[in-house]
């Protein structure tokens, strides 16, 4: 029993930007309460943390550098949050969306591909030596990773035989996806860490090279960039509810209560890895992407299409 | 937005790519002035198809164009390097000689 | 009248960006002045209801300028800073040849007495490009798939430097090879 979608005005588009910068604050709330916490320091100054750099990095100056690329760099800071939100614009919120694409699902991978290309810039655009390490550590990790995420983005989709997300909620009214389908779930998690610059998987803005990416930004870049960062773990949780979550599925609440529901409960458990997990440097990290999460990819992508073939 | 505007863009797209092709000494710019022709080739694919035939196999050119412009790039870079490795040199000016 | 702005918009960005390629002062700029261009083709594929082609080329060239930026910088060693940089050969043949190329497509586009429209759009052309490919087309499926898969071989034996005797030893009976890194799974 398909809902029907209904594809709202462009105007919506400010609510999902509130309800993502929201989420994206609630993560960043978590992250300092984890902080703090390790730290030794009362929670509830965690939980502060970022309001207060928010205020701190608004009244920040600039940093200037020599002969820097600046629209490149700004390009890079800025489009992250940019990306973000195109991301989320195909998600629907229980009955309604803001892109009711028939490629919902190749949008997606098209705007984490532009984090590729974003994150580099943002490297490349100081003209400084640790922040072009960073760009290229970027880029070097996300050849491993991207193509088990696009793989594990074709799996739910082969699961609903079509590629528009609505088909693809519609199609896990028996059993949501992350149940039968675990592995590309799992990788799909990973890339999400992967092109947000988090976790494990932050060697583009690791301690190592004085902050990499973030190394001469200061002030509202630094804001843009870091903001940004959150940003695209929540767009990337919003986008794994349609896909692996059910959707709104679920009982008592409404359709649109569920995704909000899922998407926090997805964005904390991301936030809560990067404490959890090493970092994993890139250079080891591309023969476990092309040796281990590649074949475990395709393999899953097989058991699928039998599946749909036989079952459908 | 009709067949003739879309195809006067796209031979445009060709032009400059092929400008560049034929203009540029290094070979990765090279390159890119035939990205743009294949560029080019792809949106006057596209215009026809639109135009003049909207059947589902006509789309099948518009992959093949594009497989064959991956197939380019990643042979062109190869050859890039062994040039470089060889020769110490990314221009084709320098790449006249088959052995050096 | 919406669809003819954004694409006449789309169309001059796309022109606009490719010229800008070859004028501009750094190696980054033109590698993300020629991915501005194909977003901008990308998306005008996107106004003839070309919604995967569009899609995908979006995808695939964005990624590919972010790989040609690391050649480019690779080769020409060269820093953010903007130096003016123009290296031409046969500068004025080749302005010829485009400018050629350009009067005579375009006069063959305006001329031509196009034929009219032979079939109807059907109404998914994702779903019908799938059929496609794996129906009645499904030779250029089967020839694709060799050619990429030569493509991959062929470029990492021109690009790599060492070969697998350098790897493995004279015999090739060493146990793990002798890479500068190693990799995460140790091999």
């Amino acid at each position: 029993m398909a809902e029907v979608v209904v594809q709202v005005a462009p105007a919506w588009a400010l609510l999902a930007a509130l309800l993502t910068a929201t989420v994206a604050l609630g993560g960043a709330g978590l992250d300092g309460v984890l902080a703090a916490r390790l730290g030794g320091r009362p929670a509830r100054a965690g939980a502060a943390t970022p309001i207060t750099e928010t205020a701190r990095l608004l009244r920040q100056r600039r940093r200037t550098t020599l002969a820097a690329d600046k629209p490149l760099w700004r390009i890079g800071v800025g489009g992250l949050g940019v990306v973000a939100l195109l991301m989320v614009a195909v998600v629907p919120l229980g009955r309604w969306t803001l892109l009711d694409l028939p490629v919902g699902v190749v949008w997606f991978n098209a705007m984490d591909v532009m984090v590729w290309a974003l994150v580099w810039l943002a490297g490349w655009g100081p003209n400084a030596v640790h922040s072009l390490v960073g760009g290229y550590r970027f880029l070097a990790q996300a050849l491993a990773y991207e193509l088990p995420l696009m793989f594990a983005l074709t799996a739910p989709a082969v699961a609903a035989e079509s590629l528009r997300l609505a088909d693809v909620v519609a199609a896990q009214q028996g059993l949501w996806f992350v149940v039968w389908i675990p592995v590309a779930f799992g990788v799909y998690c990973l890339s999400v860490v992967g092109f947000s610059v988090w976790g494990p998987l932050a060697p583009a803005a690791a301690a190592d090279i004085a902050g990499g990416v973030l190394s001469e930004l200061s002030g509202p870049d630094r804001l843009l960039l870091l903001a940004g960062r959150y940003a695209l773990l929540t767009a990337g949780a919003a986008f794994a509810v349609p896909m692996f979550l059910g959707g709104g599925a679920g009982p008592l609440l409404p359709g649109w209560a569920w995704v909000l529901i899922k998407t926090l409960l997805l964005v904390a458990a991301l936030v809560a890895m990067r404490r959890r997990l090493p970092s994993l440097r890139p250079d080891r990290f591309v023969e476990v992407g092309w040796l281990v999460l590649l074949p475990a990819v395709l393999l899953q992508v097989l058991i699928v299409a039998v599946v749909a073939v036989m079952g459908g | 937005m009709t067949l003739e505007s879309l195809l006067v863009v796209a031979s445009a797209l060709f032009g400059v790519g092929l400008y560049g092709a034929l203009s540029q000494q290094v070979v990765v710019m090279v390159m890119m002035g035939l990205e743009l022709m294949l560029n080019g080739v792809i949106l006057a694919a596209a215009a026809c198809w639109w135009f003049l035939a909207p059947d589902p196999t006509g789309q099948v050119l518009l992959l093949v164009v594009i497989a064959a412009m991956t197939v380019e790039m990643a042979m062109g870079f190869a050859v890039a390097i062994v040039l470089n490795r060889h020769a110490g040199t990314d221009m084709t000016d320098m790449a006249a000689e088959l052995s050096r | 009248m919406l669809e003819a702005v954004v694409f006449w918009s789309l169309s001059t960005v796309a022109v606009a960006a490719g010229i800008a390629v070859f004028v501009v002062d750094s190696m980054a700029r033109a590698t993300y002045a020629l991915a501005v261009s194909f977003v901008a083709v990308g998306l005008a594929l996107l106004l003839v209801e070309l919604d995967y082609v569009g899609l995908v080329t979006v995808l695939m060239m964005v990624m590919e300028m972010a790989v040609m930026a690391v050649y480019m910088i690779m080769f020409m060693g060269m820093n953010p800073a903007l130096m003016p940089m123009s290296m031409v050969h046969a500068h004025r043949t080749a302005i010829v040849a485009g400018v050629g190329s350009f009067v005579l497509l375009s006069a063959g586009a305006l001329l031509v007495p196009w034929p009219e429209r032979r079939s109807q759009p059907v109404p998914d052309a994702t779903v019908a490009l799938g059929d496609a490919l794996m129906g009645s087309k499904m030779l250029v499926m089967m020839m694709v798939s060799p050619v990429m898969l030569a493509t991959i071989i062929a470029g990492v034996t021109l690009a790599s430097a060492r070969t697998r005797y350098d790897r493995l030893g004279d015999d090739l009976d060493r146990r793990t090879p002798d890479d500068p890194q190693r990799g995460g799974v140790g091999r």
